[in-house]
């Protein structure tokens, strides 16, 4: 008997496999239109402005001699379509120009700011999965209960309040006021601790950043929880559960809250350009040197080169966010492999 | 999820807004809720002010009109910034042009959401495939980052705002909508009537367009409060319109001068948040309307 059931499940289970890898596969090919649209973008937006697009591209301060090197570089002198192909070859290879402001490579530029940008988000991503889940859960306990409705309403205002707003009153009333936690930049100037020490530095210039950052996510994610979990304690399944006699937390974290989560995963997805653009605006008002700051000091200096790589990265970044959440929601939910 | 684009959630929900001759109860059912209420009374105030703007204050909110940096007082009711000009005119005439914006853009990007998402799902096939797929495209592009570069390319302009931001906007309006026909379509009455000889335009006037355009709405609603967050953002960072006065644009004013002027960052939150929280509130009232009393969420995907 057990034979039998297990080459059952065995099929089942290959079956399942090969519709994941070709779920994966024709997601991946997908993407690919996408991608390429966001570089032909890229393209016609340095060709539409006003102009010519040499000084797009290498700036507005350059000599002639720069310009016409600059000219031949990316093929300006030849044909349009000559042009593209030049420019899909030198994007492909990874290569986007040179800041003309800093002088060096916009990708390296870039990619040296990455780390800082990715320790924020995730610390603010991290903090909003961690309390949304819990508030949403007492927010569903009793819905229109006065929990709830205090709830709902703290969630609709931060939800409703643009970020760099609740970030410069979180400097008004707690860095200033209070002098608990520093207001600016990423570790104390002048200061040489390493190790440990180096690490609490950066902690306590993280947590206001990440807190505000983290609050339309939470925001969102509040709304998504409490409301899954509404549907979802009137099911079937939950009534079976309450049956056999399992506790109220049982239900709730083991049968109701898993098939809550799956529109959460979309969502947060779904949100990574909010995300982005939530924390380039964070950056610039607690003066984190990540992308956010370099966005901000190449808009002010004109910086075409480095801002049009920057959009480039924001947009792929998107692109594969999404890619990331698809696939994840393919794993955990099987009917839309199929679909 | 609120809005699902699968049928079977959508088909469940579809009386509660095609009841004959429901005109006006959209409307009771918002006020009936206290949320709703407020969105209303606040989105009525705020246009308002929009309209008669030049009546509430005689103060032009581009001169120089007092000493710099005035604490809030009764000559300047919400003090003045780093050069002298005054903040409760520039939050009023500010209402305006933020107003605008959201309103511009949500008429555009609700004209393009309704017609592609009726488009797809009433064509469907091949129409559907390529209209959904151009969606998803639009879709994953992040609307604040393009109109940065675009306006860091061709310079500052409320029209290029508008545009880009009305082109942008709409996907989740045009897949909610498709989703919302396609179940439509598959409604008993509405397969009866076909067999009894309606025409496709008469299921599309009498049918689709009142079923669809209840919940397009709502988003609508909510894509203005997005976008009055993303002017505000965008004129918070440099790249409004250094001609026009919007709340963003007076907010950004603030950044550098915390110890020397709170009013500076206060006031023009409070006016953003509550020009959002009008939309939000408004939609969100319409939306218990639609769904017929049930909870909502906000829709997901909107980058």
């Amino acid at each position: 008997m057990y034979g039998i059931h297990d080459l059952a499940a065995l099929r089942c289970y290959s079956a399942l496999s090969r519709l994941t890898n070709r779920f994966v596969v024709r997601r991946l090919i997908q993407a690919v239109p996408t991608v390429l649209g966001i570089v032909l973008l890229g393209f016609v937006l340095v060709h539409a402005a006003p102009g010519d697009p040499v000084l797009a591209l290498a700036g507005e301060n350059g000599d002639a001699a720069y310009y016409e090197f600059m000219r031949e570089r990316f093929g300006l002198d030849r044909s349009l379509p000559e042009q593209l192909l030049t420019y899909f070859t030198r994007v492909a290879s990874g290569d986007m120009g040179v800041s003309y402001v800093q002088g060096r490579s916009t990708v390296a530029l870039i990619a040296e700011r990455v780390p800082a940008t990715l320790l924020l988000t995730t610390s603010a991503l991290t903090i909003a999965v961690l309390v949304s889940i819990p508030l949403g859960a007492l927010a569903a306990r009793r819905p229109h209960g006065a929990r709830d409705v205090g709830i709902n309403a703290t969630v609709l205002v931060i939800y409703s309040a643009p970020s760099f707003w609740l970030a410069q009153l979180a400097i008004l009333l707690i860095a200033l006021k209070l002098g608990i936690v520093p207001v600016q930049g990423m570790t104390t100037a002048g200061s040489a601790a390493s190790g440990i020490g180096h690490i609490l530095d950066v902690a306590r210039h993280l947590a206001l950043p990440a807190i505000v950052l983290s609050l339309q996510e939470l925001a969102a994610l509040v709304r998504l929880t409490r409301s899954g979990l509404i549907d979802e304690l009137h099911r079937d399944h939950i009534r079976t559960a309450r049956a056999k006699g399992l506790s109220e937390s049982r239900v709730l974290l083991r049968h109701a809250l898993p098939r809550a989560a799956l529109p959460a995963i979309t969502v947060i997805g779904a949100r990574a350009g909010q995300l982005i653009a939530g924390t380039v605006v964070i950056e610039i008002v607690f003066g984190w040197p990540g992308i956010g700051r370099l966005m901000l000091t190449s808009i002010q200096t004109r910086d075409t080169p480095l801002l049009l790589t920057l959009f480039m990265t924001i947009a792929l970044t998107v692109v594969l966010a999404n890619l990331i959440t698809d696939l994840i929601h393919g794993i955990l939910d099987p009917r839309i492999r199929v679909g | 999820m609120a809005f699902s684009i699968r049928g079977s959630e959508s088909a469940e929900l579809a009386p509660a807004a095609l009841l004959p001759g429901a005109g006006w109860s959209p409307l009771r059912t918002m006020l009936k809720r206290p949320t709703g209420r407020a969105g209303l009374v606040l989105l009525t105030l705020l246009i308002v002010v929009g309209a008669v703007a030049p009546l509430l204050t005689g103060i032009d909110p581009a001169a120089v009109t007092g000493p710099s940096l005035a604490a809030p007082s009764v000559a300047h009711i919400m003090g003045t910034d780093a050069i002298g000009r005054d903040l409760f005119s520039g939050i009023i005439f500010g209402t305006r042009s933020s107003l605008l914006i959201a309103i511009s853009v949500g008429l555009v990007s609700g004209i393009c959401g309704l017609a592609i998402g009726m488009s797809a799902g009433f064509f469907g096939g091949a129409a559907d495939d390529i209209l959904m797929h151009v969606t998803e495209a639009f879709q994953v592009l992040p609307r604040f980052f393009l109109v940065a570069i675009v306006i860091a390319l061709f310079g500052p302009g409320l029209d290029r705002l508008i545009i880009i931001l009305g082109l942008t906007s709409w996907p989740v309006l045009a897949r909610v909508v498709r989703g919302e026909v396609l179940a439509t379509k598959q409604l008993d009455y509405v397969l009866a009537s076909v067999a009894l000889g309606a025409s496709r335009f008469h299921v599309f006037r009498y049918v689709l367009v009142p079923q669809v355009l209840p919940g397009a709405l709502v988003l609508v609603g909510l894509i203005m409060g997005q976008v009055l967050l993303i002017e505000a953002s965008l004129g918070f960072i440099g790249l409004g319109d250094p001609n026009t006065v919007t709340w963003g644009i007076l907010a950004g004013r603030a950044q550098g001068l915390f110890r020397a002027g709170w009013w500076l960052a206060v006031f023009p939150g409070i006016a953003i948040t509550s020009g959002v929280l009008a939309f939000n509130l408004t939609a969100d009232a319409l939306s218990s309307f639609v769904q017929g009393g049930r909870d909502t969420a906000w829709p997901s995907s909107s980058t």
